[in-house]
């Protein structure tokens, strides 16, 4: 009964949609406030059934109840409570319900607090997106149907990919949605706005706050599923330029560009179109990762199950809403009005030239992504990797942080070089000085990392120029966030090229008893024994572990055998210190009781995610901050 | 000039609709023929990359031993979900010549570790001048070389569990 009750609310919250899409056409055409009122709330309402039909999911996964296909295939009884309500999304049905969820709940978001958006507008916004919401519910619906009954109902579930067993997938997969899906919010503004042509800084002031939150989630999301991915894999590496993180990757570019051109839209009433532009592509660049993801017509180490029926109806889906949105941009832009001009050398014209940098990039990165599809058209399968992006992105991406640096230092307008020049001083000062350092300390250090370090040492300092001279009290949070966002990038940025030049492997077969060294590190291995875990059973082994001339401490690397089902996994050991990490990995033993060993010194890792982290909050105090003053300005109004 | 620029990504958006629809629609039709089966392996010599590895010589080819060449690079995702297979080849006796292409000594070496290691000889493909000379645009892609040094076969994109029969009864035909 529960499961129909699910699949009920599903069957409900689509005809919401479908009432709300109507509604919404009439609210846009006259303006009704009663019309709009009655929109509003179906809009509430349809989140909160699409939200009781996902809770329902959840349920039927804790209580393993295996007459539901999807429990029966992805769950198992024996597997841990966290897992189990993981496990929900771990699939591809629970991941499509939570993916319409989000999208109702953001509709319904919306509804509830946008308040400052002209009623016209806020319909056709709403309208949009019942139109998303709609396809998404036909999809689940008709291709994707979570609630299904299996009779008769197996005596226990198929379990889970035992790599997803790990508490990195409980929070990955749903931020990273809040993020893709979040993205609908500033698509649907943008068709809204384009319908009733009302493009302007009020238009972008209610926008901005759902760009940042999507963003703040895509980034953690991001972030997080980087290092989930480098302990759980226990390959060592933290990003492999693989489809699936492209997807990702590939929104949050175009959410960057969107969330610094809407504040030229807000503040200056400038670069109409293109925030408009970004809008669509920000969001479609979700759906076309979701559909590369979920129809596996890409080579992928994230290995979906491939269904061409559901990859069909995805792409349908994405030709009406991208296409649908780019065909109201063709006819509508023109009709736009030009906004405020300003000249090259001004904040808008740095942020202008930040835009088009990271749009080279996600064109990189969709090219790279994409370029496998051209060959297999033309009758070839092949895959590109790391190198090619690694080139093409790297030289760009140092190109962004320098107008990162420089664009906080200008004038919004018109600004002059020389000020720019006196500005900038500090900044070039110690990316030099970095520069130098490198060249005489590690000679032969390949040119990226060098010109990576040197860059973020640069946007280090330079970040904080424009806290210099201000009344530290008195500066607004969002310029704090500003700041503390940016001083990430260049965390993040020396975190990789650290990585990249300085980490040492060693790859040994050690018996018991034997000593390996990496980096300042002296490794014994003391014991490999059994242990047990709840469905699991490990070898684990012990390290004894020495820095030159410090105390020394324990690492339990693990080889991990589950039996639902059967499949073995690496647990890798990392021991956390402030410059670095020591990445352990215990591989199989041979006959004669040698055990391999793979060990990484990786200096300045954690650097890579405490960026990634400081970049999320520095756009978390960015939202709290614009949220609070436009309030403020509301109560003065008022 | 405007009017191009705001229709250009509707454009755009339909090349890549057509190209993606194309890749769902009509799977991956592997048994491209190539333009070099049946001709000898064009002369090349590549310098080992891993050390231990010998290095590669097409001179030697023509001994009477059949051979599989293999296209490929540490980088490259598809080809960790080959190795396997390869793996199986070298396990009936198959020689396995790897051509690396844009690669490091280093990031091989993981790969061997990672990955497995069938190759008898590996050659160090840079700047990807033999990938091409054999008629290759990507990786991984697997030739067979009959005894005369002659290639009888090229199989484009990673040789799967599916594809072994067809493999070893090119192997076997080139016998």
């Amino acid at each position: 009964m529960i499961a129909e009750g699910g699949l009920a609310a599903l069957w409900i919250a689509a005809a919401l949609a479908l009432i709300q899409l109507v509604l919404a056409i009439g609210a846009a055409k006259s303006g009704a406030d009663e019309l709009m009122t009655a929109v509003r709330r179906i809009a509430v309402a349809q989140g909160a059934l699409a939200l009781l039909a996902f809770a329902t999911l959840i349920l039927l996964f804790v209580q393993s109840d295996m007459s539901v296909l999807l429990v029966a295939t992805d769950s198992h009884s024996a597997k841990p409570l966290l897992y189990k309500i993981a496990g929900t999304w771990g699939n591809h049905e629970g991941s499509m319900l939570l993916w319409v969820t989000v999208l109702g709940v953001a509709g319904a978001g919306v509804a509830v607090f946008e308040r400052r958006l002209d009623g016209k507008t806020l319909a056709a916004t709403l309208g949009a997106q019942a139109v998303l919401a709609l396809g998404f519910y036909a999809f689940l619906l008709m291709a994707s149907n979570p609630f299904l009954r299996v009779d008769p109902a197996p005596a226990d579930g198929q379990g889970l990919n035992p790599l997803l067993q790990d508490p990195g997938l409980a929070f990955h997969p749903p931020t990273l949605y809040l993020g893709y899906v979040g993205l609908s919010v500033a698509f649907s503004f943008a068709v809204g706005a384009m319908l009733t042509r009302e493009v302007g800084p009020a238009f972008a002031r209610a926008m901005r706050p759902w760009v940042l939150a999507a963003w703040i989630f895509l980034t953690i999301g991001i972030t997080a599923g980087s290092y989930w991915a480098y302990y759980e894999l226990g390959w060592g590496g933290w990003w492999f330029w693989d489809p699936v993180e492209n997807a990702s990757l590939m929104p949050w570019l175009a959410a960057t560009a969107l969330l610094h051109s809407v504040t030229v839209l807000a503040t200056r009433d400038g670069l109409r179109a293109w925030t408009l532009m970004l809008a669509v592509v920000a969001f479609s660049m979700s759906m076309i990762g979701t559909f590369l993801v979920r129809s596996g017509i890409l080579v992928s180490v994230h290995a979906f199950a491939v269904d061409p029926t559901r990859g069909t109806f995805i792409l349908a889906l994405l030709a009406i809403y991208i296409g649908g949105a780019l065909a109201l941009f063709g006819l509508r832009v023109g009709t736009v009005k030009q906004g405020s001009t300003f000249q090259l050398v001004s904040r808008e014209g740095a942020l202008v030239f930040n835009n088009l940098l990271l749009t080279v990039i996600l064109g990189i990165v969709f090219i790279g992504t994409l370029y496998p599809l051209v060959a297999q058209a033309m009758g070839q399968q092949l895959s590109i990797g790391p190198p090619f992006f690694n080139k093409a992105a790297v030289p760009v991406t140092l190109a962004l942080v320098v107008a990162t640096m420089a664009g906080p230092m200008l004038k919004w307008r018109k600004d002059k070089w020389s000020a720019l020049g006196a500005k900038m001083m500090l900044p070039l000062a110690a990316a030099v000085t970095a520069l130098v350092l490198l060249l005489v300390m590690a000679p032969g250090t390949h040119w990226m990392p060098v010109g990576g370090l040197a860059a973020a040492a640069g946007l280090a300092v330079g970040s904080l120029v424009p806290l210099f001279g201000r009344n530290l009290r008195r500066t607004p949070l969002h310029v704090y966030g500003m700041v503390i966002a940016h001083l990430g990038v260049a965390v993040s940025i020396s975190g990789m090229a650290s990585d990249s030049a300085f980490k040492q492997e060693r790859l040994a077969a050690v018996k018991v008893g034997e000593t390996v060294r990496v980096g300042p590190f002296l490794a014994q291995l003391t014991e490999v024994r059994p242990t047990i875990g709840a469905n699991w059973s490990a070898l684990e082994a012990t390290l004894r572990v020495v820095r030159d001339g410090g105390s020394g401490f324990e690492l339990h690397p693990q080889q991990r055998y589950f039996n639902q089902p059967v499949t073995t996994t690496s647990e890798a050991a990392i021991a956390t210190m402030a410059d670095g990490q020591l990445y352990t990995v215990l591989g199989t033993g041979d006959a004669q009781g040698r055990w391999q060993l793979r060990l990484w010194w990786k200096p300045f890792v954690t650097f890579i995610w405490l960026g990634g982290f400081l970049i999320g909050l520095g756009g978390l105090l960015a939202l709290i901050g614009r949220v609070l003053r436009e309030r403020r300005a509301d109560e003065d109004a008022a | 000039m405007r009017r191009v620029l705001i229709w250009a990504p509707l454009g755009l958006f339909a090349l890549v609709f057509a190209l993606v629809a194309s890749g769902l629609l009509a799977p991956a039709d592997r048994a491209v023929k190539s333009a070099m089966v049946g001709k000898p392996v064009p002369q090349f010599t590549l310098p080992s990359l891993v050390p231990g590895k010998p290095a590669v010589s097409s001179a030697g080819f023509a001994d009477g031993k059949v051979r599989l060449v293999n296209v490929f690079a540490s980088w490259c995702v598809p080809c960790i979900a080959e190795a396997p297979q390869l793996m199986a080849l070298k396990q009936q006796g198959v020689e396995i010549i790897g051509v690396a292409t844009a690669d490091k000594p280093e990031d091989m070496a993981n790969f061997l570790r990672n990955a497995g290691d069938p190759f008898a000889a590996i050659g160090d493909d840079r700047i990807r001048k033999v990938q091409f000379a054999l008629g290759s645009a990507g990786v991984p892609e697997s030739f067979v070389i009959d005894g005369k040094g002659r290639i009888t076969k090229q199989h484009i994109g990673y040789i799967g569990p599916q594809d072994m029969p067809e493999i070893l009864a090119a192997l076997a035909a080139a016998r």
